[in-house]
């Protein structure tokens, strides 16, 4: 049995996943990535394993992904997020072409062939409309926390329509909302849709295709993928709550088996790979 | 005597001036604009007169600018802020050519004839990145007062490079580099160059003429006045009543409808 682990720096919380060569689960731990990247790393592993109730040892190979994947000294080698995604997301869904992933400070598009290799991507990170910092944001002008988007906006029974331009011009957009009237639930429900019409554009420009896939820590809220049903007019895979943020330190763990797996091969068949390379 | 008014309901400040028949300022007030917008232009009114000791009905017009200029309900007409400043900036400054305004939630670049008419505008209005919200990012992120910002980021002597254009992000980013240990003065003065950048560009491209007159609320920031002029290599006007330009143009726009004597009859201010 080999054991690989995968490690998802990301820019708001850091995820660790370890995983058996059945692509079974072990264990799994999330906590705030905060700005000690190498600490964050270090025990969401540790976590992870104590969650798995093993030891560093068990584990063969450590991959990390996320945007502090270099910051994790005790990893064996760091992918993108995007090919970690990829992989990670053609495991729980085959027939995934197009995946789009919103954390707390990025959104990305990816588009993906069936052997789970980036045909084309897009990404939103240089400015917070968009990712899950708007939400937050919006969230705590109307005095709620993370944890209560979620509850919040389901209770919502219309959209507010909510521009979406700049998470921080959002405020007074919001303070105007509530002196109208309009109720903090639905407030919420427009920010999620003005951030699905954003992921909805970034989506086309990478000429997106059937079927989607969904993932990041924003997919928790279950609004966000009802409106990108809608929107896309289309159906969408999302992975069970416990996996959704999980689905980059999955894909990380998977690439971690396979390149043990060719690091380890028999000798013979990696002089045979190498021959025919050459005659290539 | 006569007198007029301006009132400039800012994003985040509002300001009114009294100004007599020799375009002399006779009074001044700067509130917080908060939630209650029109509440906010009339305290503001009210505070001024007072600072001028000039009764209401002294005041023979009212000119409301800014973003919330339709909610100062008391007064005669509107006009805009790019307007406002302009005149403002070249009463001030007869040689302007060039303004640059930073306030709360915009910054705009203006170019103005010798007569302060608009030439062209341009401005941020989609992002906040490079207006005054920035430095209230880092102001709370750092927990350092607003006014302090400019002083203590001119006691630099290695600037952070700020890399991240939304402000959002910024203060992600000011932290990161608090945690790294660097010198909350290097951060701060990272964060003036980012904003004097970005507000550099707008100005590229309205053409930038000399002399330029830096307005609006930010122009009490000593740390962005360095930055700006370091960043233009040119010297900017400034005046203590940086942020009370627009509300001054306003002024002069409500003196020049009753000295044109245009104000046809009836249609005095509502008591």
């Amino acid at each position: 049995m080999i054991l690989t682990a995968g490690i998802d720096v990301g820019s708001t919380y850091t995820k660790a996943v370890i995983l058996d060569d059945n692509n079974a689960i072990l264990g799994q731990a999330l906590n705030s990535t905060g700005f000690k990247l190498a600490e964050a790393a270090q025990q969401a592993y540790d976590s992870a394993l104590k969650n798995a109730g093993l030891c560093e040892t068990d584990v063969s190979y450590v991959v990390a992904t996320g945007f502090g994947r270099h910051l994790a000294p005790f990893s064996d080698a760091q992918v993108t997020d995007l090919t970690a995604s990829a992989r990670g997301a053609i495991s729980l869904f085959p027939k995934t072409r197009t995946i789009l992933d919103v954390g707390g400070q990025t959104m990305k598009a990816t588009r993906i062939d069936e052997g789970a290799r980036v045909k084309s991507f897009r990404l939103n990170d240089k400015c917070a409309a968009g990712t899950g910092a708007f939400l937050e944001k919006t969230a705590r002008y109307m005095g709620f926390g993370t944890p209560e988007i979620g509850p919040l906006v389901a209770t919502s029974k219309r959209q507010v329509p909510i521009s979406g331009v700049c998470a921080v011009f959002a405020e007074s957009e919001v303070i105007n909302q509530l002196s109208l009237g309009s109720s903090p639930a639905d407030i919420m429900h427009g920010a999620i849709a003005s951030l699905v019409d954003r992921s909805v554009q970034l989506m086309k420009r990478i000429q997106m295709e059937p079927e989607f896939t969904l993932i990041g820590g924003i997919l928790r809220f279950q609004t966000m993928a009802r409106v990108v049903r809608e929107h896309l007019q289309a159906e969408v895979n999302v992975p069970p709550e416990n996996l959704v943020q999980f689905v980059n330190a999955l894909g990380a763990a998977i690439l971690a088996r396979r390149r043990w797996q060719k690091l380890n091969l028999p000798a013979g068949e990696v002089a045979h790979s190498c021959t025919t390379r050459l005659a290539d | 005597m006569a007198y007029t008014a301006g009132v400039d309901v800012g994003s985040t400040q509002t300001k009114a001036i009294v100004i007599n028949e020799a375009r002399k300022i006779v009074g001044r007030a700067l509130i917080d604009t908060g939630a209650n917008v029109v509440l906010a232009a009339e305290q503001a009114f009210t505070q001024a007169l007072g600072n001028a000791n000039v009764q209401e009905e002294e005041v023979e017009y009212v000119v409301g600018t800014g973003y919330g200029r339709y909610r100062v309900t008391f007064g005669n007409t509107q006009v805009t802020e790019i307007s406002c400043h302009g005149r403002g900036a070249v009463h001030m400054f007869p040689g302007t050519r060039t303004v640059i305004d930073m306030g709360g939630q915009d910054t705009k670049a203006i170019r103005v004839r010798p007569s302060g008419e608009i030439v062209d505008f341009c401005m941020n209005d989609k992002c906040a990145a490079g207006t005054g919200r920035f430095l209230g990012a880092a102001s709370s992120a750092l927990d350092i007062p607003l006014d302090e910002l400019g002083p203590t980021a001119l006691r630099a002597k290695r600037p952070v490079r700020i890399s991240t254009t939304c402000t959002v992000f910024a203060e992600s980013e000011v932290l990161s580099w608090l945690g790294k240990g660097k010198k909350i003065e290097d951060i701060l003065q990272g964060v003036h160059q980012s904003i004097a950048a970005r507000s550099i560009g707008l100005l590229r491209r309205v053409g930038i003429e000399e002399q330029i007159t830096f307005t609006g609320g930010v122009a009490r920031n000593i740390g962005m006045v360095e930055a700006l002029q370091k960043g233009l290599g040119a010297k900017l006007n400034v005046s203590d009543d940086s942020h009370f330009i627009g509300a001054l143009g306003a002024s002069l726009f409500a003196l020049d409808h009753i000295l044109a004597g245009r104000t046809p009859a009836g249609m005095g201010r509502p008591s």
